[in-house]
């Protein structure tokens, strides 16, 4: 239903004010104008977009949308967040119904290449597993033929699972599910023998199961999920914000600089490269379009990579995700933001 | 038309107060305006999907589609196309909509019958059927018989129905037949059945309207079908073998699925619209004038000749047009499918529309589509209706 509302706001948006704002290169000057960034995330995912006890929309890709509200408006408050499924949003993302997507979403090459977006970065290493009950016996993925699967479409996981039993030469039944909260209820009904999704969208909606213990996620990982947030192709100032943003993020973790500390380094510190980053020497601010103080304002209101992962995502959470592969690289991850300079 | 010559002593004035020149400018002038707002859409649409660097075209049809489908009643794998894709999506909602429209009329026709019917618990209870579906949505329906079927057990504790047949939360198993070298004689004496029948009902028809005769068609019929066919089917070897369900680890397999959502779309469909028929039938019904009844009684027709023979021929001129919009309505509410993940049309073409990035395009096929069915529907039963109108003598 919704992905129909979004597509006809879509067309509409294409057909009629279209040239107002699609497409046209500053989407910076049409945030600040409406004082208010619109983001799209998902429909409910524990520890990545979810509402907290009072209701608000709180999580490991909404903090990136905080943290890009900060950098653009100087407040990480100031964000309008719009719900989206796996088949409406890049609908919502190309007709301007949102300024930047931030939704457990797959960089890959058709993506950025063929359907007009930028990605501006991978902020979650993941790749695709299955969730089974341990009462099937089976210990592999490799042990699925003949099973059902409960996917959700207008994903890539939809296409890596077909690439997968064909190659292995297995059969299954796909059974196509819009959301994620769709395919848990039709899991728990055991309409489908296992689900299949991002691994740390199966760890998320594990946290949900009544007796979680009965489940397990099945050691295979058949893909690579590089996740990540995207913009609207075409405007490069704007990318370089969401980009640089999300490198602030990473760098302020490898450098030390945290949401208790950022407000005593952004008067000076002994690293030129905090200095440049907090706007206390050079003009990185400005080269963006943005206040001085941009790197401040986004630490200040989500913390750094780090203290975002731990607070929604890590093991003191109920999802209890190692950092793994999302570790910097001088901790033996993959996170490598460019220097600041 | 009205500006055909320009009549003597012409001026610019008198096309004011000339009310034909008038009313042919007005209409000239909102086709202008019409066409004008229609040109600057579509310029509109191409300026910015080019600035968005998307190339509009239906190109990617042929491109591989990658994805899998559940149901899909020609072949499809991971590997065809996109084009082939939406076929299946297409197929998948011609047959909800098919078993459904023959679903509901059914409902509809019998509920409309019964809830005149003199018997006081039988008229409340169809009362209570019809107000009930009619004044729930839909989609609420459809999502309520999901949820009903996928109550059902679970597969390793399916109904078995002679060993043959599996009920459980994921669909109805049953053996699928397969045909094996010389099966298309039984085809082809089938065939022949139904040929024969045509012939004798219509002269069956003919005798009963100059001698007033009676033929027991119904019989006659069944066994012109039904005899040659299976004579040949027994004669030749009984060419035909049965795919069995069987258990494996996770499912059945084999035979012939049918999946809850399917089932759940259908059923939803068929009772919603099937209410609704059934207050048409029941005005077409009650529209009759009761002296028709009476006259029938008069003659010695009894109860139910009347209905069949004198009131529902006449019944059937009031209800078609309006039976006509609640098919359509059906056709199109199966786009709900999309709500439980039946792959209809609608669910498929967003798949496509996701994997390719091609919105406007298939946005545009969902709409050609849909409008072709809806209206080949009307013609058809427009066509009907011409045909059972009343004929002036």
């Amino acid at each position: 239903m919704r992905s129909i509302k979004y597509l006809a706001a879509a067309l509409v948006a294409s057909a009629t004010i279209g040239g107002a704002s699609v497409g046209h290169a500053a989407t910076l000057d049409d945030v600040r104008a409406a004082g208010i960034l619109k983001c799209g995330i998902n429909t409910g995912l524990p520890g990545f977009a979810y509402t907290d006890d009072a209701g608000n929309w709180t999580g490991f890709d909404v903090a990136f949308c905080k943290a890009v509200a900060a950098a653009a408006l100087g407040d990480g408050n100031k964000v309008q967040y719009v719900n989206l499924t796996g088949a409406n949003r890049f609908p919502a993302l190309a007709s301007g119904e949102i300024d930047v997507l931030s939704r457990n979403t797959t960089w890959t090459f058709s993506r950025d290449v063929d359907l007009g977006f930028t990605f501006v970065g991978v902020n979650y290493y993941d790749g695709q597993g299955f969730i089974g009950r341990k009462s099937l016996g089976i210990k592999s993925a490799k042990d699925l033929d003949g099973a059902s699967v409960c996917i959700q479409t207008g994903t890539t996981t939809e296409l890596n699972l077909a690439d997968f039993f064909r190659v292995n030469k297995m059969t299954y039944e796909p059974v196509p599910i819009e959301t994620n909260e769709e395919a848990r209820v039709a899991y728990l009904a055991e309409r489908c023998d296992v689900y299949t999704t991002d691994a740390s969208g199966l760890a998320a909606t594990k946290t949900t199961f009544e007796n979680a213990d009965d489940h397990m996620v099945f050691p295979e990982i058949i893909s690579k999920e590089p996740l990540g947030p995207l913009v609207r192709q075409g405007d490069d100032q704007w990318a370089d914000i969401a980009r640089w943003t999300l490198n602030a993020l990473i760098n302020a973790e490898q450098y030390g600089v945290t949401q208790a500390n950022v407000g005593r380094m952004m008067s000076g510190t002994d690293n030129p490269e905090v200095n440049r980053m907090l706007g206390n020497e050079g003009s990185l601010g400005a080269m963006l379009g943005l206040e001085k103080d941009w790197a401040v304002n986004v630490i200040k209101s989500v913390g750094n990579y780090g203290e975002i992962f731990e607070r929604f995502l890590g093991t003191n959470t109920a999802l209890g995700l190692k950092r793994g592969q999302n570790a910097l690289y001088t901790q033996g991850g993959l996170l490598y933001a460019p220097p600041m300079r | 038309m009205a500006v055909s010559g320009v009549p003597a002593g012409f001026e610019l004035r008198r096309m004011w107060t000339d009310e034909r020149a008038r009313s042919a400018l007005f209409q000239v002038l909102v086709v202008l305006g019409l066409a004008l707002l229609v040109a600057f859409f579509v310029s509109n649409t191409m300026a910015n999907l080019q600035a968005r660097g998307l190339e509009p075209g239906f190109g990617f049809f042929g491109d591989t589609a990658f994805f899998d489908i559940n149901q899909k009643l020609i072949d499809y794998s991971s590997q065809s196309t996109f084009g082939r894709a939406l076929v299946v999506g297409l197929l998948n909602t011609l047959l909800v909509s098919a078993l459904g429209i023959i679903s509901a009329t059914v409902i509809g026709f019998t509920a409309g019958v019964l809830r005149l019917s003199n018997n006081w618990l039988v008229g409340r209870l169809i009362t209570v059927y019809v107000e009930f579906t009619r004044n729930v949505p839909v989609l609420l329906q459809i999502i309520f018989w999901w949820s009903v079927l996928t109550g059902l057990p679970k597969v390793a504790d399916s109904l078995s129905i002679g060993g043959a047949l599996f009920l459980n939360n994921r669909g109805v198993r049953m053996p699928a037949p397969i045909l094996e070298n010389g099966f298309g004689w039984v085809v082809i004496f089938f065939a022949l059945g139904v040929v024969a029948t045509f012939f004798v009902g219509r002269w069956a028809h003919r005798r009963h309207m100059a001698t007033g005769l009676p033929f027991p068609m119904l019989w006659v019929g069944l066994g012109l079908l039904i005899l040659p066919a299976l004579i040949v089917f027994i004669v030749s070897g009984q060419p035909l073998d049965w795919d069995m369900p069987e258990r494996t680890r996770f499912n059945y397999r084999g035979g012939f699925n049918v999946t809850p959502e399917l089932v759940a779309l259908w059923w939803a469909l068929s009772t919603y619209t099937g209410s609704f028929i059934s207050e048409i039938v029941r005005a077409g019904i009650l529209s009759v004038s009761k002296g028709q009844t009476e006259a029938a009684h008069a003659l010695g027709l009894r109860p139910r000749l009347t209905m069949r023979k004198i009131i529902i021929p006449q019944a059937l001129r009031v209800i078609i047009p309006p039976l006509t919009s609640q098919y359509l309505n059906l056709t199109k509410n199966s786009s709900l499918a999309i709500a439980i993940g039946y792959q209809d049309f609608v669910s498929i073409g967003n798949t496509v529309l996701n994997q390719s990035g091609q919105a406007i395009e298939v946005v545009g096929i969902w709409m050609v589509v849909y409008l072709s069915l809806s209206l080949a529907t009307s013609a058809f039963m427009n066509w009907y209706n011409s045909h059972i109108a009343l004929v002036d003598r």
